[in-house]
């Protein structure tokens, strides 16, 4: 299996070295023809407007968009959430719009307010998971094709749609491996016992 | 419960800037120009370094106001500079909610001794430095981010390159070296031993390692970034120069594709004329800003 991690800027290595403690490969991805042959997509946290930038700079948007509706599993982290939502509030950035969900950006405040949290993802289990908040988004609404897999409070944080996962906090920078292992199985990773 | 201001979260948030660019702004409409070519965060500042030179006289922490219109200005986080060791300059941004501090060479030192204790704070901080012992000293001081310190407002990378080869060139060292030797090697290089050890370890800095100080061009933000930086400051570099828009532009793609000789090639053409460059042997040694800090 070979997972490709968008890696125009961000915190792309870490998710990298969290699918190599999986033993699982994965290659950067800068440019469209280094999407061929991959199993699935991350895209990692980051600053979303520099990535979205790049990725209309690069023609990356269409090979994506194309490639996940012909069946490519795509995780979004952070920044990455944004970019799979359908809208975001108050903004017209470019997006690939891939989930059916409203996304708020730095929608906690500013660095000073970001913050950490043990949170509770039933789909994980009863272990709650560490989550990391960095200037975070949250799931303002989600449409009705969208499963929501945790909330902070009364935020929507973490949400399925199909083959499409959106998270708002940071798993790849913890060593908690559950939500990677999840999007992993969407890729066709057999279930690890 | 939610923790805020933790260790994670201060070091995570510069996870977050890596692969990209800082840019130096100091209006509102450079911010915005500075987003709009794909800036991962800019520095608010009265005026950029080149300017400070040029000016002399003691350089401190800019007015508020500039830096909260520019925090208006723009979705991307803002970053602000404080005089070493003035924590109430420090005190004053975290009141503002800036996105990260630094403690800068740049600005007239406040404290010949001591720099600030960045652990009593929740906003992070980032800080220059020009070989391994001296990273070392402002991450256990509480730094969640470094820098090279180059030679600021010069628009010569040279410094930034000397700074960035000692770095790495230091790191290759102790982790080829015996561990008993470890301890003797802090001594001499005035670091703390449990973050040498780290570094011996992990084969990096605990915390994201940036070059900043000269970079002018796309092929200096390449440079750095092929020699190992995790990312790029640009300072006088782009609102000093002829079209600072193209420019921008220009050293986000090369930032990104740093080892892609075609992209670097495309994106260098027709940006006008850089910012005019310094040689640093014309700068008086105690004209150069990379001298302070301890």
């Amino acid at each position: 299996m070979l997972i490709g991690v968008l890696a125009l800027q961000g915190a792309f290595r870490e998710h990298q070295e969290m699918l190599a403690s999986l033993g699982v490969e994965s290659r950067q991805v800068r440019k469209p023809e280094q999407l061929e042959g991959i199993d699935g997509l991350i895209i990692p946290g980051g600053e979303s407007t520099t990535m979205g930038k790049l990725l209309q700079d690069y023609h990356l948007f269409e090979p994506i968009r194309q490639m996940a509706l012909q069946g490519m599993p795509v995780f979004g982290t952070c920044a990455g959430l944004i970019l799979l939502a359908r809208e975001i509030t108050g903004s017209s950035q470019p997006r690939l719009g891939l989930m059916d969900i409203t996304v708020a950006r730095n929608a906690f405040g500013r660095q000073v307010e970001s913050f950490e949290v043990d949170l509770s993802v039933p789909v994980l289990g009863e272990e709650p998971l560490r989550a990391v908040f960095i200037r975070a988004p949250y799931i303002v609404s989600t449409g009705p094709e969208v499963e929501v897999l945790a909330r902070y409070g009364d935020k929507i944080v973490l949400a399925r749609q199909g083959r499409f996962i959106g998270c708002a906090f940071h798993p790849e920078l913890t060593d908690d491996t559950r939500l990677h292992r999840l999007f992993l199985e969407q890729c066709g990773l057999k279930k690890a016992d | 419960m939610a923790e805020k201001g933790t260790w994670t979260v201060k070091k995570g948030l510069a996870e977050m800037l890596k692969g990209g660019v800082i840019m130096d702004v100091t209006t509102p409409e450079q911010a915005r120009i500075a987003e709009e070519a794909g800036a991962c965060a800019v520095m608010a500042l009265e005026r950029v370094p080149a300017d400070i030179r040029a000016a002399g006289g003691v350089a401190r922490m800019a007015d508020p106001e500039v830096i909260l219109r520019i925090m208006d200005a723009v979705t991307i986080p803002v970053m602000a500079k404080v005089r070493i060791g003035h924590f109430v300059e420090a005190q004053i941004l975290e009141e503002l909610g800036v996105d990260y501090i630094d403690e800068s060479e740049v600005l007239t030192p406040a404290d010949e001794h001591h720099h600030i204790d960045k652990h009593k704070f929740k906003v992070p901080f980032v800080c220059g430095a020009r070989n391994l012992g001296e990273a070392l000293r402002r991450i256990a001081e509480g730094a969640a981010m470094i820098r090279t310190k180059g030679e600021p407002g010069t628009g010569n990378v040279v410094e930034a390159v000397r700074h960035m080869r000692m770095m790495m060139a230091e790191i290759r060292r102790v982790q080829n070296m015996p561990r008993e030797e470890l301890m003797a090697l802090a001594k001499e290089m005035g670091a703390p031993y449990e973050l040498l050890l780290q570094v011996a370890e992990q084969g990096r800095l605990p915390v994201v390692n940036f070059a900043a100080g000269g970079i002018a061009t796309p092929a200096d933000a390449a440079l750095m970034m092929q020699l190992g930086a995790d990312g790029i400051f640009v300072g006088s570099g782009i609102f000093k120069s002829k079209n600072p828009a193209a420019r921008a532009r220009a050293i986000v793609a090369a930032t990104t594709h740093y080892n892609d000789p075609k992209v670097l090639a495309e994106v260098s053409r027709n940006l006008g004329e850089a910012m005019p460059g310094l040689e640093i042997a014309t700068i008086a040694p105690e004209q150069r800003m990379q001298e302070r800090g301890w």
